[in-house]
């Protein structure tokens, strides 16, 4: 019971650690904006012309755009806390609406994903590790240093080309067959069956990466004090390996984990867009090409939110995994 | 009665190093027998061999890179070099355990203490998990740790370090192996914790009549607690026998060089001061460190100094003594100035350079110098040391070849060879290196020389060498020294008055002979009495063998 | 230096990667020899197979898809050496001014790279490159702004683990100038990771670009891998050896300067000789 108080108040000072680093995304995007060629407003009502003279003056207004930069900034920050992104004209929504209903999408392929990248990257590297310089070894490492060199969109591509046109086993796009209108089971089947070769596509990197780290990792922790210590209680190597060293070697996995969101998140734009999954990333690849400004940087934003909330996820579940980590 | 049988018996063993090794084999033809309830320490330099052998036995040696190749391991008549694995490890913990240096490393960090034992006791008996939760409760009790039940629970680094090594005695006699091997296991450990450490295992062993093999460089230490000794010198055993005999009348020269060389716990006659103005004064001095905390939190403070004042007189020598975490280190680096002290004057020849700043303390950096602990992090690996040498010189206006000159004469006085100036660091030894550091240090012809620990990561025979080239410029330059070392012995042969630091405060101060013989804080009582083997006085030779060249 | 290359050499993966470096620097200093004009000229029928006339084929305009790679390979190189030489110039002074100084520097350099950990890079360079517009200007700009982060991290851990060395401690004691200690102290005793995470930038600086022209946001004016791979996107069920080709080419590259960056990790890094 204590042990949950003191849990949920580490969460809280994370959390409270997390507000400085949101508000400096924000100022980012403030500059950003001011960097953009032409007057911030019309920026922030995306395409020039599609917007209203009225909405333009308005958002002069409540931007405070006629006003000195550091209350333009006040104003700004005012608004992104509240979590008023603007509005968006190519799509006549406001941006929070189109982001939220794109981030489902996101979410899932990003988690799929995360857990094939992390548990066969973690079995492929624990299993290279045992079988040090042996065939399997050789196998793994080859495998994992050409994922690791490999272009996410370049592999998604060539999936396409040998999955889909080729064999023509799996879809090429889209995240369900909207035509067929299934429903129920049959509906998450035809989601997983479109899921397979973006989830593929965006989870080799980060495979090969884990393979290669929990590799490193458990050949590190193989040769501390420790492990020659449980050989002298007379523990048998399997035992040594599942209880000891492989706890130890997945921290670094799971720091790691928290590290590449971010870099997932980017991932993804590219793999949204190969394969028109309706995520967070397609969405960016479109507003890129409406030059919607504003869009690109709601979803910049947002996304940069969903980090924080995922590293601090990590960051609990860390301190659950190493006792050393100071919850108090 | 019949002739008592070994319960270990080493007979011939050798050991194969790696080809590109500097020597054939770490251990070489070496035969050595353990009896029942007997301690028998293996004493030797680093790289003699000791703890290959000591591994060896549990077969614990890192394959095939190092091997043994030949002899046999006799385990109460069973070879454990030809055993088959699960016989081995049905031996390890059971019949034979192991204790290590540093039981940070040697313990497991996200697994509790009691799961770690009881990993033991699953492994190798039946027995219901009350049972063996209960044996482990009593066994922690006899090895005397506080609180039994929040042990079981704690992890490793929630621990101090002499409740680690318990927990670690615990776990390797938990099932009442009849052979312990005990691998420096002292080492790591504070002085007082060390003398409990110590107690603490020849209790346990004359309670359960265990064969202890215990592993140690320490000749005090081995005068505390063995039977018998071995000595050890690249990998051989040149010299065993009871422990009495080697240690009073050792007959192998290298026992011998190696014993002479042990500093004496009675400190020498010293000649009295010539003058009594203090020329180095440290007045109240404040040093804390703050660590972790930002806007949310406070942080924790650690006081490492705390009003702390002593003084020198011009060519006198001070000893700084304490043990690990005592602010001794922190209050010579503050009188160095490369820590800036919160509070208190460092007057030097009655000027105070505490509050100097950077530019105003140049002049004084050339009149006080400073000799460092670890010869292998005090010189820069990517420059020839005689740059590192001259370096300091040209940083006050000496001219390059002026600098390089003096650093190759320089080179030679503290014992190496002036051609050595164009090398780096790696060619050299570690004794060879401290030599350097003093080099260093005396380039700037200083008046004060600050000595952190200088002969601590040393071998006995080179500490003995260091500590006599450092006596010798002492006396050449007239220099003033503020020596800072937690071995005693040492301070007893170094030093002309000793204050005496704990948990930042200086608790007694006065002439070394004074304070070794009549003690008055109760701290210092302790320290003194933790010496290992303050019983044994080293013999002296009269042919004096000087150990083989630093 | 020759001992340098004998333990380089031991590690025959990074040998076979330097070759096939060299090769690709090769290709792109050569180029210009045999395809001095525009990439985007257009030579022949669109759509020829590879292994006829061109040795690998036309695209779906004209162009010589050969012709296209060289090109290619000199932007991918020249975006990839100088963005690396930006942020890695950039990290290695925020970083050693941080590890040396501490204090306030260090706060400021540590929340910075916090932040860059949060920000999602490749959308940070994406909307980077979108509000300067794109140009080669702005992909380097781009690509040296989201990397100089993990390098000026690795310099300032480097740098403090150096500031409290005893032989710096020692120099601060004989009154050396800070400058100095940098420089001839510290700074020679973090080349080697240094040098070694530069190399592993390229690669990713590489990535990043073709990336950046995939979706479109390379230099227009400018042939790169990236750009061909994403027009030949359209054409995949009939032509799917336009984007084969420019991205092999993009793995090899990258494969073959990761090789070389582990190969310099094991020889500069005396620890793990021995493994």
């Amino acid at each position: 019971m204590a042990l949950a108080v003191q849990r949920l108040r580490y969460l809280g000072r994370r959390a409270l650690q997390a507000v400085p680093i949101i508000l400096a995304i924000v100022v980012c995007n403030f500059v950003l904006l001011n960097l953009a060629p032409g007057d911030a407003a019309s920026v922030l009502a995306g395409e020039a012309g599609s917007a209203t003279p009225e909405y333009m003056a308005e958002l002069r207004q409540r931007f405070g755009l006629d006003q000195p930069f550091h209350v333009q900034l006040f104003h700004y920050l005012r608004n992104m806390l509240a979590f008023d992104l603007g509005y968006s004209f190519r799509h006549s929504r406001p941006v929070l609406d189109l982001v939220l209903d794109r981030l489902g999408p996101t979410l899932l392929l990003m988690g799929t994903a995360a857990v094939v990248a992390i548990v066969v990257g973690v079995l492929l590297g624990v299993l290279a590790a045992l079988n040090l310089n042996g065939w399997r070894d050789t196998l793994i490492s080859i495998f994992a240093l050409v994922s690791y060199a490999t272009p996410l969109f370049w592999i998604g591509l060539m999936m396409i080309v040998v999955f889909s046109i080729q064999l023509d086993l799996l879809p090429t796009s889209g995240m369900e067959s909207v035509a067929a209108f299934y429903e129920g089971w049959e509906r998450v089947v035809d989601i997983a069956r479109h899921l397979v070769l973006p989830a593929t596509t965006l989870s080799l990197f980060y495979l090969a990466l884990y393979t290669r780290l929990m590799r490193a990792s458990m050949l590190e922790q193989a040769g501390m004090d420790y492990v020659v210590t449980a050989r002298a209680k007379g523990l048998t190597e399997r035992r040594i390996v599942v209880r000891h060293i492989l706890r130890n070697a997945l921290l670094p996995i799971v720091t790691m984990a928290g590290v590449q969101v971010a870099g997932m998140l980017g991932g993804s734009v590219i793999v949204e867009s190969v394969f028109g999954w309706p995520g967070l990333g397609l969405l960016a690849f479109e507003s890129l090409f409406a030059r919607d400004l504003n869009l690109l940087l709601g979803i910049f934003f947002l996304s940069s939110c969903l980090v924080v909330a995922v590293n601090l996820l990590v960051d609990l579940l860390y301190a659950l995994l190493d006792p050393r980590i100071e919850v108090r | 009665m019949a002739e008592p049988t070994p319960i270990l018996d080493i007979q011939g063993l050798s050991v194969a190093l790696p080809s590109n090794a500097d020597r054939k084999h770490a251990v070489g033809d070496l035969s050595l027998q353990l009896f029942p309830n007997e301690i028998v320490c293996v004493v030797g330099e680093s790289g003699s061999g000791k703890s290959v052998m000591a591994r060896a036995i549990l077969g614990l040696l890192p394959v095939p890179r190092v091997r043994p190749v030949a002899g046999r391991i006799l385990l109460e008549g069973e070879d454990l070099l030809a055993v088959p694995p699960a016989r081995l490890r049905a031996i390890r913990g059971q019949r034979i355990s192991m204790v290590f240096q540093e039981p940070m490393t040697a313990l497991n960090p996200v697994m509790t203490i009691g799961d770690q034992i009881d990993e033991v006791v699953a492994t190798h008996l039946p027995l219901p998990e009350r049972e063996r939760r209960q044996r482990i409760l009593e066994l922690f009790a006899a090895v005397k740790l506080p609180d039994p039940e929040r042990i079981r629970h704690a992890y490793p680094h929630q621990l101090s370090g002499g409740q680690r090594q318990r927990a670690m005695i615990a776990m390797a006699l938990v099932l009442g192996p009849p052979v312990l091997i005990a691998d420096e296991p002292t080492t790591a450990l504070d002085v007082t914790t060390q003398a409990q450490v110590l107690t603490l295992i020849k209790e346990m062993q004359g309670l359960r009549q265990t064969g202890v093999l215990f592993i140690t460089h320490d000749f005090g230490v081995v005068a505390e607690i063995a039977d018998r000794v071995a000595v050890m010198q690249r990998g051989r055993i040149v010299e065993q026998g009871p422990a009495a005999d080697v240690l009073n009348r050792p007959q192998h020269p290298y026992t011998r060089a190696l014993i002479g060389a042990v500093p004496k716990l009675e400190p020498p006659p010293r000649p009295a001061p010539s003058s009594k103005v203090p020329f180095l004064e440290v007045r109240g001095l404040d040093k804390a460190f703050r660590s972790g905390g930002g806007i949310f939190s406070r942080g924790r403070v650690v006081h490492a100094a705390r009003n702390v004042s002593f003084q020198l007189r011009r060519g006198e020598t001070l000893g700084l003594v304490g043990e690990s975490g005592s602010g001794k280190s922190t209050v010579a680096r503050c009188v160095i100035r490369l820590v800036d002290p919160d509070g208190g004057d460092i007057l030097i020849g009655g000027e105070d350079i505490a509050h100097l700043g950077r530019r105003a303390l140049r002049p004084w950096r050339q009149r006080i110098q400073m000799v460092f602990q670890d010869p292998f992090a005090s010189l820069n690996p990517r420059r020839p040391v005689g740059r590192q040498i001259a370096d300091g010189p040209m940083t006050h206006g000496v001219t390059a070849e002026a600098a390089m000159a003096r650093a190759r004469s320089l080179l030679e006085l503290v014992g190496l060879e002036p051609k050595a100036a164009d090398r780096y660091p790696h060619e050299f030894s570690g004794g060879q290196r401290q030599r350097i550091g003093i080099a260093r240090a005396l380039a700037m012809d200083p008046e004060i020389l600050v000595a952190d620990e200088p002969v601590s990561a040393l071998d006995v025979s080179v500490q003995a060498q260091v500590l006599e080239l450092l006596a010798d410029i002492r006396r050449r330059f007239g220099l003033t020294m503020l020596f800072i070392t937690h071995d005693l012995r040492v301070a007893a042969q170094v030093c002309d008055t000793i204050a005496v630091m704990r948990q930042g405060e200086i608790v007694e101060s006065g002439p070394t002979a004074e304070i070794f013989a009549r003690p008055s804080h109760p701290y210092t009582q302790t320290l003194l009495a933790s010496v290992p083997g303050r019983a044994w006085t080293p013999p002296a030779f009269a042919d004096a063998p000087v150990a083989a060249a630093v | 230096m020759i001992a340098f290359w004998h333990l380089f050499r031991r590690n025959r993966a990074a040998v076979f990667g330097l070759a096939l470096l060299g090769l690709v620097l090769l290709l792109a200093a050569a180029g210009p020899l045999f395809y001095p004009e525009s990439a985007f000229k257009l030579v022949d029928k669109p759509f020829q197979a590879p292994f006829g006339h061109w040795l690998l084929g036309t695209d779906m305009l004209g162009r010589d898809v050969l012709a296209g790679l060289v090109h290619g390979a000199r932007t991918s190189l020249l975006i990839g050496l100088v963005a690396t030489f930006v942020a890695a110039t950039f990290g290695v002074v925020m970083g050693g001014l941080a590890g040396y100084y501490g204090g306030w520097i260090d706060d400021l350099l540590m929340r910075t790279t916090e932040l860059f950990q949060t920000i999602p890079s490749f959308i940070f360079a994406i909307v980077l490159v979108a509000v300067l517009s794109p140009s080669i200007e702005s992909v380097v700009i781009a690509i040296a702004v989201v990397s100089w982060p993990a390098m000026a991290r690795l310099v300032r851990g480097e740098f403090m683990a150096l500031r409290g060395r005893e032989f710096v401690q020692a120099s601060v004691a004989q009154g050396m100038s800070d400058a100095k200690i940098i420089l001839v102290q510290i700074l020679p005793n973090c080349l080697s990771p240094i040098i070694v995470t530069g190399s592993l930038m390229v690669a990713t600086a590489i990535l990043i670009e073709s990336g950046l022209s995939f979706l479109g946001l390379g230099d227009p004016n400018v042939m790169s891998w990236g750009f061909m791979i994403g027009a030949g996107r359209g054409v995949l069920r009939s032509a799917w050896w336009l984007c084969a080709i420019p991205g092999l080419a993009i793995l090899l590259t990258v494969l073959a300067i990761n090789l070389v960056g582990e190969g310099l990790n094991d020889a500069l890094n005396p620890r793990l000789r021995e493994r």
